[in-house]
């Protein structure tokens, strides 16, 4: 027990240097910088989301950027004033029930949450059904099919020129506030008896069915869960971005996020969080090689695109020589550390999110 | 609709349709014999059309050369790819390989971005493929016959490999059970090989004429006709060439119909073919020529 009380205090102050950072980050850092620290949460709700499905449940979804549409074009159409819709649907003006629709920030991204996670509900209940690829294709269908439609209902969507002038409401401690409740959520869930039977059917659905887990029933919470999550991602990513168009939504974008978890461990919540730290701030440190390169004896000129080929070649390197990623399906804890000598030994500490 | 319009579309559709069947098929071959969604294989169709191009556009080739090459070239890439991306995970779980997969596609199209550049390229079509036809009320460009009659006879080509050759029974052999076909002197690692092999250049020759008939190249040019191609499989039976075919000239016909009888849903063209997977799906999951796997404890 004191090695318990040891850990949370040790959880505690980790929490308070990181509101302190937010906080010196929020006030201090230029614009560019704290944009980036803010994508990094909102791919951490992402990566979370993601891994909910994917590594808890072990059901191989493609779908995210789908959600993460609806989520995303929900909050956004919600938060604008009708001045700022008038401005923006110049082809052909809005539909009137949507003309004077106006919600508060924190009602119209929970009301994102829902749309998405309704959504996940309805594709759910018929494609679960269906198993490892052939789930992964119709799941990745399904998000082809929400841009197509996104992209040709203009007077809901805007169509093909999207939306701009968002209010950007996500600021640091918005953004940063959803991912430690994602995190949390995450964690009390994985810890739960419903936490258990999610790995269970990913382990084993026969055994899983056998033991009298509703098999179906655990997959369809989880992806709509994993929905909401989703939709509230995409809700916030438009809020930084304050811009948002289908084309944001492709195939690449939920690529983007497979990767981040499966750098970080697939079933692993700490991992999904590193993963999202590190693999946002990679990408901006490797923006130097869309521009010119001078390596001092040669002088490369600017290849963009380059920048994609060394995180590709990552991501494929790290799939053939670290197949389990950062984490694998383990858990950051302070008893690592002890485990480690970094710490003094502190008895039986053990796994758990600290 | 006039007859002759229609029969004009039905020209159009039968030409997308083949391009369709031809990538399909070698989507259905990989899947057959490795249970893997090769999704590198869009872009192995991109790469075929673009040494193409620069074959003749470059190195001022005949176009049946840098045709002759670039199908050589691909089918090699093809092989090549099974080694490095695929070869090293086949005891992984299904989920890295199929990440691997991802992986490989992106690696190709970011390397096509930054040799060929972003922005599109005009291709110039052979004469030969270039010459207007009128079949009665129906005008059509060459390549739109040469297209299906091609993909037929590699369809009876293949046919025939499979079912007829020694390595057609290797390939088919492996498929059934991988570990069998080894205990049987079977050399397993040949035969993926040369599925990879003949599944890319199929995908060569499809983008190739692709290239011909749609004359704009870009690096991402193979990511929807990949995807639509694999629905295609999927929906004929994953695993039967046969299947495949008869998938890729289903999707053709409705993407082409559709438009043409309702031109409101243009915009929907894309969507058509994710609709159709997933009503296929619910209904027989294994397609419509395929078999049923039982579930293995």
């Amino acid at each position: 027990m004191i090695v318990h009380r040891r850990h949370l205090l040790y959880s505690l102050a980790a929490g308070a240097v990181l509101a302190a950072f937010l906080f010196v980050a929020d006030t201090w850092f230029d614009a560019f910088t704290l944009r980036v620290l803010n994508l990094c949460a909102i791919y951490v709700v992402l990566a979370l989301s993601l891994n909910l499905v994917n590594g808890f449940t072990g059901l191989f979804s493609l779908g995210h950027a789908g959600f993460m549409a609806v989520g995303a074009y929900t909050s956004a159409l919600l938060t604008m004033t009708p001045e700022q819709k008038e401005v923006n649907f110049f082809l052909e003006p809005i539909a009137p029930w949507l003309a004077h629709l106006h919600l508060p920030f924190l009602p119209a991204l929970v009301a994102a949450g829902l749309v998405a996670a309704l959504l996940g509900f309805l594709l759910g209940a018929p494609v679960l059904r269906l198993k490892d690829d052939y789930l992964a294709i119709a799941t990745l269908g399904f998000a082809e099919i929400i841009r197509v439609v996104l992209t040709n209902t203009q007077n809901i969507t805007n169509g093909a020129l999207g939306l701009k002038g968002l209010p950007a409401f996500a600021s640091t401690w918005v953004v940063w506030g959803c991912a430690a409740l994602s995190a949390a959520f995450m964690a009390f869930l994985v810890r739960s008896s419903y936490g258990r039977a999610l790995k269970a059917v990913r382990d084993d659905e026969i055994a899983a069915g056998a033991m009298g887990i509703d098999v179906f029933r655990v997959k369809v919470v989880s992806f709509t869960a994993s929905s909401f999550m989703a939709g509230v991602g995409g809700a916030l990513l438009g809020h930084v971005l304050t811009t948002i168009d289908p084309k944001m939504f492709t195939f690449m974008l939920t690529f983007s996020i497979l990767l981040i978890v499966v750098l970080g461990g697939i079933g692993s919540i700490t991992g999904s969080i590193a993963g999202a730290i590190g693999v946002t701030i990679l990408m901006e440190l490797l923006r130097f090689l869309d521009g010119p390169i001078d390596l001092g004896v040669v002088q490369l000129e600017a290849r963009p695109g380059l920048r994609m080929v060394v995180f590709s070649i990552l991501l494929m390197a790290v799939v053939l020589f670290r197949q389990r990623g950062l984490m694998g399906n383990r858990e950051f804890s302070w008893s690592l550390f002890s485990r480690a000598g970094l710490w003094p030994r502190s008895g039986r500490g053990k796994h758990g999110l600290a | 609709m006039t007859p002759a319009l229609f029969l004009q579309h039905l020209a159009n559709a039968l030409a997308l349709g083949s391009l369709y069947a031809l990538i399909a098929i070698g989507y259905t071959m990989v899947y057959g014999i490795l249970r893997l969604i090769n999704f590198a294989h869009g872009d192995v169709f991109m790469l075929g059309a673009y040494v193409a191009f620069y074959g003749a556009a470059l190195f001022l080739l005949p176009w049946w050369a840098s045709f002759a090459i670039a199908i050589a070239v691909t089918a090699l890439l093809g092989v090549l790819l099974e080694r490095v991306a695929y070869r090293p995970l086949r005891d992984s779980p299904r989920i890295s390989v199929m990440i691997s997969a991802i992986g490989a596609s992106f690696l190709i199209e970011n390397v096509a971005v930054v040799l060929f550049g972003g922005r599109p390229k005009g291709v110039t079509v052979p004469d030969v493929m270039n010459v207007r036809l009128q079949l009665g009320p129906v005008a059509v460009m060459s390549v739109s016959v040469v297209i299906p009659i091609f993909t037929f006879a590699i369809l009876a080509l293949l046919l025939w490999v499979v079912g007829k050759t020694k390595t057609g029974m290797a390939m088919r052999a492996v498929s059934t059970d991988l570990d069998a076909a080894r205990l049987q002197a079977i050399d397993v690692n040949r035969i993926i090989s040369f599925t990879f092999g003949s599944g890319s250049l199929l995908a060569a020759f499809g983008g190739i004429l692709w290239s011909y008939k749609y004359p704009q190249l870009n690096p991402l040019m193979g990511v929807m006709p990949g995807l639509k191609c694999f629905i295609a499989a999927v929906v004929g039976g994953i695993g039967n060439i046969q299947g495949a075919v008869l998938g890729g000239f289903m999707l053709g016909i409705i993407e082409l119909m559709a438009i043409a009888f309702l031109p409101t849903l243009t915009g929907y063209r894309d969507a058509f073919a994710f609709v159709l997977l997933i009503v296929v799906l619910l209904v027989k999951p294994s397609g419509l020529l395929g078999t049923g796997h039982a579930e293995k404890v």
